[in-house]
């Protein structure tokens, strides 16, 4: 599903570039659940950065789907974004003035579907994860895990190959985090390709596969036996 | 842009952002609004200018006689000059090219009688000519006409404020009033411009009145007009040579100032229009100024804007918006806020000022008013600028990698 080949990244800091991908290789495949481990400044995020093309590498080859993510215009990276991608951010940013409902459905209206078709997923996906209730209720009226669970659910509206989540937990506590987790899994279950980045072990435990960057390069790439979570939702 | 996605999106931003909504559209709203209404104040001033200073013929000679001050040609200092109707005829046969219009006046005041009522007023003796030059507005009847100058008729033309005083409600028109000893049939009634004094008067042929004191041929002042189309120069020019003439025939020495006085209408209108030109200079800067603050308003509710939304930006590319649709729709609702907005203000201003009218006559405001021309290129401009100062923002904001839009501060 994912496949990348001698990835490099820099970033220019004044006069001096920092390195912070140096040389990467990865395959990932159809219905893996990855953690991608390491401290901070190893380089995890700038790689999902640049996998959920919202960044691009220097040099590389990154393949997704079988289709080579080359030379991207922002218009053709924003289109792939929404037709092969879901990201989960750890601040969730779920758009404030939108309710549960509008948020979820946002990804669709960006992939031009009528409004009623738009709703009727939307919801679909809210059920799923839990909150088919809260569905009118502000992100402000909900709690982070809620939150996290909207915004797992707006990643999946749009039907991705991959989900890519950015420290999905890292703003919630140990009991909301596992249910975000049991979320996580369960949609992984289902054969949905699942990257996640994170600095905590537990959590990485609950994944399949573990690869651990450090300083720019991975180090350590292994499977693992996953802990499951208990479904709490 | 018709996309009724597009819209139900807008709708629902506008509506949860009520705050950010009422910021840009209220800045454009007053901008329009004070623009609308300076602008009219202005006009305004402006129309009671004109009624002040612009009602009177321009292209007037005032001449009227004085005491000399030099002895010339054995007759002595001080000496009174008279002008009388031979003047009259002779300034008419010396300067057909200059002339437009000439009439004598002689001023005199006498109680007035009708029936019962009564009361004093000033009469003014003239020719028909006289009518062009006060620019005298006649809502009933006739002015003089030549007929009356030539057969010494006894009929007057009264002021609208006269007719009211002593006709009350009744049509004055081929009624007799008595002035001091004659009776005299009114023919006309005016009005004029330039106030009430001007409307408590009574004309007279002034045939007539010389008739009336004995049959002489004396005249108090001459007024003269010249050809509108004559330059300034030449109107000058006119006016040193009729000087020239008038002392000559007089017998007055060339370099006496103080036998002929001569007011020239045109010098003083110009003057006067010279102030309008300012005035109009001050209402174009108040405007133009107005319209600035405006723009520069709703630039910076713009940038604010496009800035709060940064991080939902992102979001959105994201999620798979296109640079081009997040231009789009941050433009699209900045154009819609701003063109309601605007047409408010701008209906909210005419509709002030149509209902000011004369309310701020004691401001020397009178009629304040804007052309429908002025308020809407004025109108289309803020918005026009609203739009290109959220353009830029908006084209930054889409061109910021959402990574670090995103990113948590």
């Amino acid at each position: 599903m994912i496949s990348i080949k001698n990835l490099h990244k820099s970033y220019k800091m004044g006069d001096t570039s920092l390195h912070v991908l140096k040389g990467i290789d990865l395959n990932v495949n159809q219905g893996e659940l990855v953690a991608i481990m390491g401290s901070s400044g190893s380089g995890k995020s700038t790689l999902l950065n640049i996998l959920g093309m919202l960044d691009l590498a220097d040099e590389g080859e990154y393949l997704l789907d079988n289709v080579l993510i080359e030379g991207l215009t922002e218009t053709t990276a924003a289109n792939y974004r929404n037709k092969f991608l879901g990201f989960i951010f750890q601040s969730f940013n779920l758009i404030n003035y939108k309710n549960a409902l509008e948020n979820v459905a946002l990804p669709l209206y960006y992939q031009g579907l009528g409004r009623k078709i738009r709703q009727v997923k939307a919801l679909q996906y809210l059920e799923k994860v839990g909150l088919k209730d809260w569905a009118t209720h502000l992100p402000s009226e909900l709690s982070g895990g809620q939150k996290q669970r909207v915004a797992i659910a707006r990643a999946m509206a749009s039907q991705p190959k991959v989900l890519l989540a950015d420290e999905p937990t890292g703003a919630l506590d140990s009991k909301t985090s596992s249910e975000v987790m049991s979320l996580i899994q369960q949609i992984n279950n289902e054969g949905k390709t699942i990257l996640v980045v994170t600095h905590e072990l537990d959590i990485a435990h609950m994944c399949k596969r573990i690869v651990t960057l450090k300083d720019g390069v991975i180090v350590e790439d292994q499977s693992v036996d996953q802990v499951i979570v208990e479904n709490h939702v | 842009m018709f996309n009724r996605d597009r819209w139900q999106e807008i709708y629902e931003t506008i509506r949860k952002n009520r705050l950010r909504t009422f910021l840009s559209g209220f800045t454009v709203a007053l901008g329009i609004f004070i623009f609308i209404v300076l602008f009219g104040f202005g006009n305004g001033l402006k129309n009671t200018f004109k009624q002040f200073f612009l009602d009177d013929a321009t292209n007037t000679l005032w001449v009227s006689p004085g005491k000399t001050s030099k002895p010339y040609r054995g007759f002595k200092a001080n000496r009174r000059i008279e002008f009388e109707n031979s003047d009259l005829e002779d300034i008419k046969d010396n300067f057909k090219f200059f002339l437009e219009g000439i009439t004598p006046r002689i001023n005199r005041s006498a109680r007035v009688r009708f029936r019962g009522e009564s009361d004093n007023y000033s009469t003014r003796a003239v020719a028909p000519d006289h009518q062009y030059i006060e620019k005298t507005l006649i809502m009933q009847g006739r002015f003089i006409n030549q007929d009356d100058i030539e057969k010494k008729t006894k009929n007057i033309v009264i002021g609208r404020l006269v007719a009211k005083d002593l006709f009350k409600k009744e049509d004055p028109i081929g009624k007799y009033l008595e002035i001091g000893s004659s009776a005299f049939k009114v023919v006309g009634v005016f009005q004029d411009q330039s106030g009430d004094r001007e409307e408590r008067l009574i004309y007279i042929p002034y045939t007539t009145q010389q008739l009336i004191e004995k049959n002489n041929d004396k005249i108090n002042s001459i007024i003269v007009s010249f050809r509108p189309e004559l330059s300034y120069t030449r109107a000058l020019a006119f006016e040193r040579q009729l000087r020239l003439f008038l002392k000559k025939k007089k017998s007055i020495d060339p370099r006496d100032n103080n036998g002929i006085r001569i007011r020239n209408v045109a010098d003083q209108i110009r003057q006067n229009q010279r102030f309008a030109q300012v005035l109009q200079l001050i209402v174009a800067f108040v405007g133009i100024g107005t319209l600035i603050a405006g723009i520069i308003g709703i630039s910076n509710i713009m940038v604010f804007v496009v800035k709060e939304r940064t991080k939902e930006l992102g979001v959105r590319k994201a999620l798979g918006a296109t640079p081009k649709s997040v231009i789009g729709m941050v433009l699209h609702e900045s154009i819609f806020i701003t063109t309601l907005s605007g047409i408010t203000g701008m209906i909210a201003g005419i509709v002030l000022l149509s209902n000011m009218e004369d309310r701020l006559e004691e401001f020397f405001i009178i009629d304040p008013y804007i052309d429908n021309f002025t308020a809407l290129v004025a109108t289309i401009l803020l918005i026009l600028f609203g739009a290109v100062a959220g353009y830029i923002p908006a084209k930054r904001a889409a061109s910021i990698k959402p990574i670090v839009a995103i990113r948590d501060e």
